[in-house]
């Protein structure tokens, strides 16, 4: 069984050098975090996620959640690991303190779920998904539907799960169908089938909190016609105990490629008893609200998933021995070979560089919500708003392509499920899909984000990325690969911006939006790991490990970040090569 | 009940360290971890305070760093620790160590006193005994299962070919063998909370406690590496070589 050694010190390090969790834990909401106790919590949640929850991985592959007798049966090793995770609270760290959760910032939060979703993404897809239901309640809920949910949604005793697709309604929620009917006492009738509804149905809790979206009868067509309902698997007594079977039922549960142990499921609605989030209408309007939260939870998914099958094929690296390398007398282990090396270091690369872009991003969400300057605030808003599609859909293309180099350094028994890799690889192809998917990012971020302030937002990046030539100068020889090539690819990334910019053209800005957002993921990344660079440069004559950041940041600079060049033309080639054959001749 | 619990912060197994070239004592770093075995002795300390009312007091001698080691401690739920941190103390023998932790003890009334069986980074595995005679209490070595009841506390007591079942009154002291309970993981409340919980720090004078290193290491050497394995090829009656073999070390 491959292990997971949670990759404490990075996580530090980026939490330094790139989150500046310190100026953090200072904003006046956290005043309660103490500084010093962040190593004892990483060290903690290191030991718990590795030892407890990461041997539950490959038996919930194996066995994956069945469902027996109109319920979802999860494979028997979850039910204690479940009841350890509640009992230690790790997923109540950012809650609110009012409803007994930690108060902490989110960047610790993220710093915690990466641990628990590289030990397994299936599993971690339970609390997430609940997180995503408190952010929606902590913000819109009444009073009354916080007091009855939020202590136990918080704690983990009940789970929350997003209720939204149906199956002419997936990239284009506006199309949904199910119906919500005002009954006298307040509440709403909710019929309608759900599908993809993830970890809809389970035995590890004794309640389950669905957050649905429905129509009212009256309700406008589209987005704007989609209000947002609570309805629980059991009604609650009048002292908050589940009791009466609410019409939920569990119709049935996908097979899929991979996260086997994440029951995705098919819910029939039938006159259920729900609740209303907030007002008639404005459903959508607060599932935007947790949207870049959620996004970035999968952006992290890309990046655990990664670390995971990285670990896994530099242990094997070191241990299969096959031909002599250059000049070696004897046989080699597989890690001595150029070619081999080349795909450990890209995975590394690109995983650290993921781990920056999202701590950075989760960061700004931080400060958005936290800063005591309105100004900081804005600024922090729209640098979140920027870097989340490039976080959610960057990260996860590179998950997917990090976990495939897994399988491939483990040759023909890559390819075999007994030795590991292969999970890793079909865990990681949902996450470019769920969540909005990584072509929905890029039209978000090209057809919404660009534009943001009439392109200061996207411009006030890049400058941050040019800011740092000077710096990089100061670094001497060592740091003058970075250097050069950070430069070269930021001045692609402007050209083509620019071109995005002054394009009238929708159909060629959306028809280019996804090398562009590869191409400025790809970009980020390599500013992320300078910036690593330049702060570990001072300790790499004594410090091995601060010595390969530095050598990090130029492999990726030397041999990943051109790759922009060889994107800008698709950016700029318009979109009438894309239609230029007869739908007939496809296919 | 008044339980101790003897812990000892170790440099973290995970990262090499290294050993003094001149002294040869291990050159500990300012972050150092909870050695795991303690780890049992705790949930062992903690188990006993819950079923009493009781608290549990941490009891260690070694230079205070960070306090990560203790803090470990302290969030799986001890309630304070004591720590000797003095410098005339580095490089002690087991008899020191015994006479210090002792006198740190003594100083309070105790019921119970719970150590691991030794520790990762010295394994002399003889300080429990020590301790044991210093405080007049008698030992109660090898606990795989401890109930205490109205006074008494009965073991389990590990032998090499079954156990026997020892009982005592008390106060006594346990000393503790892995696997004999699953040590707890400090819960995020407890990790926040051990930063605010008492930690006292003494010197051995405060103990009145003569410092006397009473050994020196004169030499350290590497492990031999093993020697490579017999290969016994198998010409159809291989079995019968691996039979002497096994005979031979009187496996069968």
């Amino acid at each position: 069984m491959p292990n997971y050694t949670p990759p404490v010190r990075d996580i530090t390090f980026t939490l330094d050098t790139i989150a500046d969790v310190e100026s953090i834990v200072a904003l006046p909401d956290f005043e309660h975090v103490d500084l010093d106790t962040i190593d004892g919590m990483l060290s903690e949640a290191a030991r718990f996620f590795s030892e407890v929850f990461a041997p539950t991985n490959e038996v919930g592959d194996e066995k994956g959640a069945a469902l027996e007798n109109g319920g979802v049966v999860t494979p028997d090793e979850f039910k204690p690991v479940w009841q350890k995770l509640v009992d230690a609270g790790w997923t109540a760290v950012t809650g609110s303190p009012e409803y007994g959760g930690h108060g902490f910032p989110r960047t610790l939060g993220l710093a915690v779920s990466e641990m628990m979703t590289s030990a397994n993404l299936a599993f971690s897809l339970n609390p997430m998904l609940t997180g995503s239901g408190i952010a929606l309640l902590t913000r819109h809920g009444s009073d009354e539907l916080r007091d009855q949910y939020l202590a136990k949604l918080i704690s983990s005793e009940w789970t929350g799960t997003m209720v939204l697709t149906e199956s002419e309604a997936g990239s284009d929620v506006g199309a949904l169908r199910a119906k919500a009917v005002l009954n006298p006492d307040g509440s709403y009738s909710i019929s309608g089938t759900k599908i993809f509804v993830t970890w809809g149905d389970h035995d590890l809790t004794d309640n389950i909190i669905h957050l649905v979206l429905a129509r009212t009868p009256d309700a406008p067509a589209g987005t704007r016609g989609i209000s947002l309902f609570v309805v629980p698997k059991f009604l609650l007594t009048e002292d908050g105990a589940p009791s009466k079977r609410n019409s939920v039922e569990t119709v049935s549960i996908e097979h899929k490629l991979g996260i086997h142990a994440s029951p995705t499921c098919v819910l029939a609605f039938d006159d259920a008893t729900g609740y209303i989030v907030g007002e008639e209408n404005k459903g959508m309007r607060y599932m935007f609200t947790m949207m870049n939260q959620a996004r970035l939870e999968v952006g992290l998914e890309g990046l655990s998933v990664a670390e995971r099958a990285y670990q896994h094929a530099a242990e094997y690296a070191k241990d299969r021995v096959q031909g002599r390398a250059a000049g070696s007398d004897e046989l080699s282990p597989i890690i001595d070979h150029p070619d081999v090396r080349r795909m450990l270091m890209t995975m590394k690369a690109s995983t650290e560089a993921m781990r920056a872009l999202l701590y950075d991003a989760v960061a700004a969400e931080d400060r958005h919500l936290s800063a005591q300057d309105e100004l900081e605030r804005i600024a922090a808003g729209d640098r979140l708003a920027l870097l989340t599609p490039i976080a959610k859909a960057w990260c996860t293309d590179r998950g997917v392509e990090i976990a495939s180099i897994g399988v491939q350094v483990l040759g023909g028994m890559g390819f075999v499920e007994e030795a590991g890799a292969a999970q890793f690889y079909r865990d990681a192809r949902i996450t470019p899909i769920y969540e909005g998917t990584n072509g929905i990012q890029a039209l978000d971020l090209v057809m919404r984000k660009l534009p943001m302030g009439d392109g200061a937002v996207i411009t006030a990046y890049l400058s941050e990325i040019e800011s740092l030539d000077g710096p990089l100068a100061d670094g001497g020889d060592a740091l003058a690969g970075v250097r050069e090539h950070l430069g070269a690819a930021l001045r692609t990334v402007r050209d083509a911006t620019s071109w995005l910019a002054a394009s009238n053209d929708p159909q060629a800005r959306m028809a280019g939006a996804t090398p562009y957002l590869e191409m400025l993921g790809t970009l980020a990344g390599g500013y992320y790991l300078a910036r690593q660079a330049l702060a570990a440069q001072s300790e790499a004559d004594s410090d091995s490990w601060m010595a390969a950041k530095v050598a990090t940041a130029h492999f990726y600079a030397v041999n990943l970040l051109p790759k922009v060049h060889g994107l800008a033309p698709s950016v700029t080639a318009g979109s009438e090569h894309l239609f230029a054959i007869e739908d007939t001749n496809l296919g | 009940m008044n339980i101790a619990v003897c812990v000892k912060q170790i440099p973290d197994p995970a990262t090499p360290y290294d050993l003094d070239d001149d002294n040869h004592w291990v050159v500990r770093p300012n972050d150092q971890v909870l050695d795991d075995t303690d780890r049992v002795g705790v949930e062992v300390g903690l188990q006993l305070a819950e079923a009493t009312e009781g608290t549990v007091t941490l009891v260690s001698m070694s230079p205070s760093g960070s306090l990560q080691g203790i803090r470990q401690a302290l969030a799986m739920g001890a309630d304070k620790a004591v720590i000797i941190d003095d410098d005339t103390l580095k490089g002690s023998d087991a008899l020191t160590t015994a006479r210090i932790l002792s006198a740190a003890i003594d100083r309070e009334e105790f019921d119970v006193v719970v150590a691991g069986g030794e520790s990762t980074d010295g394994y002399t595995g003889v300080v429990p005994q020590m301790m044991s005679e210093m405080l007049d209490v008698p030992c109660l070595s090898f606990a795989r299962k401890v109930d205490v009841d109205d006074g008494i506390v009965t073991i389990e007591r590990q032998t090499a070919s079954g156990y026997e079942v020892v009982t005592s009154k008390l106060p006594a002291l346990l000393a503790v063998t892995a696997g004999i309970v699953e040590p707890r993981y400090p819960t995020f409340k407890g990790i926040m909370q051990a930063k605010s919980k008492p930690v006292e720090t003494l010197t051995a004078s405060d103990l009145g406690v003569e410092p006397d290193v009473g050994q020196r290491v004169t030499e350290v050497a590497d492990v031999a590496s093993r020697e490579a394995g017999d290969i016994v090829e198998d010409d159809g009656e291989a079995y019968l070589k691996i039979v002497e073999l096994l005979e031979q070390t009187k496996v069968i």
